[in-house]
């Protein structure tokens, strides 16, 4: 079980805004956070991660990340990201990029199994695909067995194929490692599939929402 | 007969100061790059200084600074036996405060272009701050470092002002080619300074066309072309 009683200051279009999240997330939870651009989503996944320092509590099973007086740094927090422009080590091959999380070659090897990325296993990582890149970026990220795994938006450079395949994936290792997943996503078609709940910033608070919302948005195109 | 010591000795000069250079930049560089505190300003305007500053300001500073009867060239030659007024140790010295921005710069400037959710990814995977400069940001940006090394060799080669300032005219010990050929000129040794003069442009035009067609290289293959 995660708790999170978070505050930020954020600077958005419309002047400076405190960012207030009060959630809780239980063990196996799928959720997706949608929002506004500028609403806050990636800088709440990088508060969770330890990348922007912020106000409050994070309770992960017990272990306590952040309060009042410390902040555990990134190293020390169990966490795999996903980032959007997939922040590969670009001097590593594919498996080098695994195996500098974790020296764990049998693990390296079963993930790029799952992911469909073994025969690239050898080859530079600037010479991927998007789609690739970010198979690899998702590999990668499960390297340390994370007890959480943050996602900003994985979706948004790809083509429909490579999205409705990344989903499968995502979904896959999802159960297969029995992780909380958190992801920050636009789209709506991957949010119905993959998600068991759905989180919405909106204004400059974290609101939960059920997921027949998603229904209702017709054409793919989210409306408050 | 060509007397090549004074071109062993710059070479030396600049090889040592590149070397002791590099060992004092990459940390300093790194944690520039990657700071928010307000100390930032202060330490880049005084890392760059030497840029602006005449040779001839630097060289008298250090010359007050690194004398017998002042307390830092005191507590020095106490300590360590070393005299750094006209001696080849005190060129290193010198040379390491006259060419530290053309290290520090380039090195910066590679490490602040660097995708930042690269480096993040590194303290995800559990890396400290060290273990990702070695292994993600410095195999990241060859051709900066690649950059400060040549330009920081290149340039320490190419100092007169500091030198003679510091180190003055002592054949075998501080008479860099530099020197020398102020020297020829000096006492109308034109020939001589023809010669020495050449051999300067024609190592320091080789230097950089290394250094730009290297990086031309990298970047082209960064980009796949």
């Amino acid at each position: 079980m995660v708790d999170v009683d978070l505050k930020k200051k954020l600077f958005g279009s419309e002047g400076e805004v405190t960012l207030c999240v009060n959630v809780t997330v239980n063990k196996g939870d799928f959720v997706v956070i949608m929002g506004e651009s500028g609403a806050g989503k990636s800088t709440f996944l990088r508060m969770l991660a330890g990348l922007e320092p912020s106000i409050g509590s994070i309770d992960v099973d017990g272990e306590v990340w952040q309060d009042g007086r410390f902040q555990l740094p990134p190293q020390k927090r169990n966490v795999g990201f996903v980032f959007q422009d997939y922040a590969l080590f670009d001097n590593m091959s594919v498996k080098e990029n695994l195996l500098f999380v974790n020296s764990d070659n049998s693990l390296a090897q079963s993930l790029m199994e799952m992911m469909e990325i073994s025969g690239l296993a050898e080859r530079n990582v600037t010479l991927l695909s998007g789609g690739q890149k970010q198979r690899v970026a998702l590999a990668r990220a499960l390297m340390r067995r994370p007890k959480l795994l943050l996602m900003d938006e994985p979706f948004s450079s790809l083509d429909p194929r490579m999205r409705h395949k990344l989903g499968e994936q995502i979904m896959m290792l999802h159960q297969h490692f029995g992780m909380t997943t958190l992801m920050v996503s636009h789209d709506i078609a991957e949010a119905k599939r993959l998600a068991n709940r759905l989180w919405f910033v909106e204004d400059a608070t974290m609101k939960e929402y059920p997921l027949k919302i998603l229904d209702s948005v017709e054409h793919g195109i989210w409306q408050k | 007969m060509i007397d090549l010591t004074p071109f062993w000795l710059s070479f030396k000069l600049a090889g040592l100061t590149t070397v002791i250079l590099f060992c004092i930049a990459l940390p300093l560089a790194w944690w520039l790059s990657q700071t928010r505190a307000k100390l930032k300003p202060l330490l880049e305007a005084l890392t760059a200084l030497p840029i602006v500053l005449p040779p001839s300001v630097l060289g008298f500073y250090l010359l007050v600074a690194l004398a017998p009867d002042s307390w830092l060239g005191n507590w020095i030659e106490t300590l360590f036996g070393i005299k750094l007024v006209f001696t080849f140790s005190g060129l290193v010295v010198a040379s390491c405060f006259y060419s530290l921005p053309f290290m520090v710069q380039p090195l910066q400037n590679g490490f602040e272009s660097l995708n930042r959710h690269m480096i993040e990814a590194s303290y995800l995977a559990g890396k400290s701050p060290m273990q990702t400069l070695l292994h993600v940001a410095l195999p990241n940006i060859k051709p900066s470092l690649i950059t400060a090394l040549i330009i920081t060799f290149a340039h320490t080669v190419g100092e007169f002002g500091v030198v003679l300032m510091v180190g003055g005219n002592i054949p075998g010990e501080t008479k860099v080619a530099s020197v020398a050929i102020y020297e020829m000129v000096e006492v109308m040794e034109y020939g001589k300074a023809h010669i020495y003069a050449a051999i300067m442009l024609g190592l320091s035009f080789v230097v950089l066309l290394g250094v730009y067609f290297f990086n031309h290289r990298v970047r082209n293959r960064m980009r796949g072309w």
